[in-house]
Formats: structure tokens, sequence, C-alpha cells
């Protein structure tokens, strides 16, 4: 497999993978190094990925247990990574700071999330996968992905009404 | 759209329960700028993920180096071959003038000495016929001077016959 071969094969999904490092790590720096491991992963064994069917959920399943254990040597070490970077959006002024404040406000509610939940949300509501596809990549069954899912947005949306009406009160 | 299908959606989307096309539906109608009150809190759910969704992995990776690397190899490599290439004839062309007897095997050695020892006696054998031959030729020189020797004596003969005619014809005329 040549380089091209291989950036063509990678391209559809490195933001994917940039993005669930992202949800889980939630540093940007530490996302893209993530990132940048993961896929130098997959260029060394790229003569045996070229043989999965599936290389974006192999890539993803090797994207959530790197953070995964990630988050576990950073536990150990007693640190916590700061969060301190927002997105741009192209509204007016008014709206943009108000948009900030909500889009912060959602950013923070999933960061308390459970990891298994963060994973999935991730996968559905962002990327929209399919129950399958996350089935594969967190290795449960759709039911279960169903439930951890309504569980994850139920919460959302009931601590951001709150929040909503502290604001207005 | 109407507000009470949208209703219906969101609670199965609450749920867990919508498919992918029915949350697209759900997400087009949340990225109206207008949207009932009650359902504010969704609205910037999803406003939230079409956001993340624009983010972009923009760093390169770098995979080049281990090409450059095995090409740095290679030249070493030649440089290699080319040294052995002009240092092993030389060892080995000495070598073989020094020693032709290293491929032999000690039969073949006994052999070899075998036939170098009856080649110096046969050698030697001619060595005493050539110095017998040396003595023949000094007979020879000796067989030339006699004969030198035996001229002598002939041209005597020949003064004694002259003398001998003479005395003759004198006699007669006497």
């Amino acid at each position: 497999m040549t380089q091209t071969d291989f950036t063509k094969l990678v391209l559809p999904f490195k933001d994917k993978v940039f993005r669930l490092a992202k949800r889980l790590l939630v540093s940007t720096e530490e996302a893209e190094d993530a990132t940048q491991e993961i896929l130098m992963k997959l260029w060394r064994n790229r003569e045996k990925i070229a043989e999965y069917k599936n290389v974006e959920a192999f890539s993803m399943t090797m994207t959530k247990n790197f953070c995964l254990d990630r988050l576990k040597s950073k536990q150990a070490q007693n640190l916590k990574i700061v969060h301190s970077n927002y997105q741009d959006n192209n509204t007016s002024l008014q709206k943009q700071v108000e948009n900030k404040d909500s889009v912060d406000w959602v950013s923070k509610i999933i960061e308390e999330l459970p990891e298994q939940q963060k994973i999935i949300l991730q996968l559905r509501d962002i990327e929209e996968y399919d129950f399958d596809e996350i089935a594969k990549v967190v290795d449960m069954n759709p039911t279960a992905i169903r439930v951890a899912l309504s569980r994850a947005r139920k919460t959302i949306r009931e601590k951001l009404t709150n929040t909503h009406r502290y604001g207005i009160k | 759209m109407v507000l009470n299908s949208i209703e219906k959606l969101l609670e199965k989307y609450d749920n867990g329960e919508t498919t992918l096309k029915e949350e697209q539906h759900l997400k087009a109608y949340f990225a109206q700028e207008e949207v009932a009150p009650h359902l504010e809190s969704y609205k910037m759910m999803f406003q939230y993920f079409n956001n993340t969704k624009q983010e972009l992995y923009t760093k390169d990776v770098p995979l080049k180096p281990r090409k450059s690397y095995i090409y740095q190899w290679i030249s070493v490599a030649a440089v290699a071959v080319l040294m052995l290439g002009i240092m092993v004839p030389k060892v080995l062309g000495g070598e073989e003038l020094v020693d032709p007897l290293a491929g032999l095997t000690d039969e073949e050695r006994k052999v070899y000495t075998e036939t170098k020892e009856a080649l110096s006696m046969l050698s030697s054998n001619f060595n005493d016929a050539a110095s017998s031959v040396n003595t023949l030729s000094l007979v020879s020189t000796s067989f030339n001077k006699g004969a030198e020797k035996a001229s002598h004596v002939s041209e005597f003969s020949k003064t004694t016959d002259k003398l001998i005619k003479k005395k003759k014809t004198s006699k007669n005329k006497n």
C-alpha cells in the first residue's frame, strides 16, 4: 500500500477519529496527539488493515480503547485536563454570545456523562452511525446501546432545561 | 413540518428509537432560526451537534521518514559492495600464489610429494648422463689431437719418400 492509497483510505474518517478523541480527552492537543498516534499505528500495520472489511469501525474501536487507556493513566497521575477552546459560530454578535453559552453548556454536560454514554452519543448524534456500526465499536448489543443513548439524551436535556431556567430567573 | 409530528419524533428520540432518517428531519427542523419556545433545549443540543461535526483534524501526519531511511541504507550498501568488489579479488589472488595445495586432501598431498620425488630422481639421472657425455667429448678432443700428430707422421713419411726417390735416381745415374 503506497502513501497515497493510505491517505485515501484514511481521509473519510480521520476527522471522526479526532472528534471522538476530543470527546473523550476534552483537550484539542491531547486529541490531536491521539489521532496522530492512531494514524501512525494504522500506517505501521497497513498491510494487515488492507484485509479488513470495515477499516473505519476498526479505527474507531482503536481510538476508543486508546483514549480510555489514556484517561486511566491520567487519573492515576491525578491530572485534570482543562478545556479552553470553543467553537466559532458564524451568526450575529448577540446570537454568538448566546450560542457560545448554550454550546458551552451542552459540551460541559456531555463531559459529565459516563464514558460509555459519551462514546455512544458521539457516534450516533454527531457522526450519525447506525446501531450495527456502533455495536461493532463499543462491543454491546443494539438494545443496550439504545438504552444508554436514551439515558444520555434525557440527562442532557434535563440539565439543559434546568440551567436555562436558572439563567432566566 | 407540523409541530405535532416533531413532538412525536422527539419523544421517540428521547427513547433512542429514532432512525437516522428521522433524526435528520429533526436536525433540519432545529437548524431553523425560529423554534417553538418549549423546544429551545432541543435546539441547543442539535446546534451543538451540528457545530462539533464541522470540527476537522488539520494536522499532518509524518508518514515519510521511513522511506528516506531506506534510500540512505541503499547507498551505504552500494558503497560496501563496491569496497568488497575491490578488496576480495586482491586478497584471494595473493592466497592462491602462496599455497596451491590449500584445497587438497591428505591423500592427494601424499601423491603430489611422491611424484615430486620421482621426478627429482629422474632429473638427477639425467644429470649423471650429461656428465658422462662430457667425458666422451674429452675423448673426442684427444682423438683430434692424435689425428694431428698422425698428420705430422704422414708428412714425415712424405719427406722420407722423397729422399728415397732421390737416392734411387742418384744410384741410377751412378
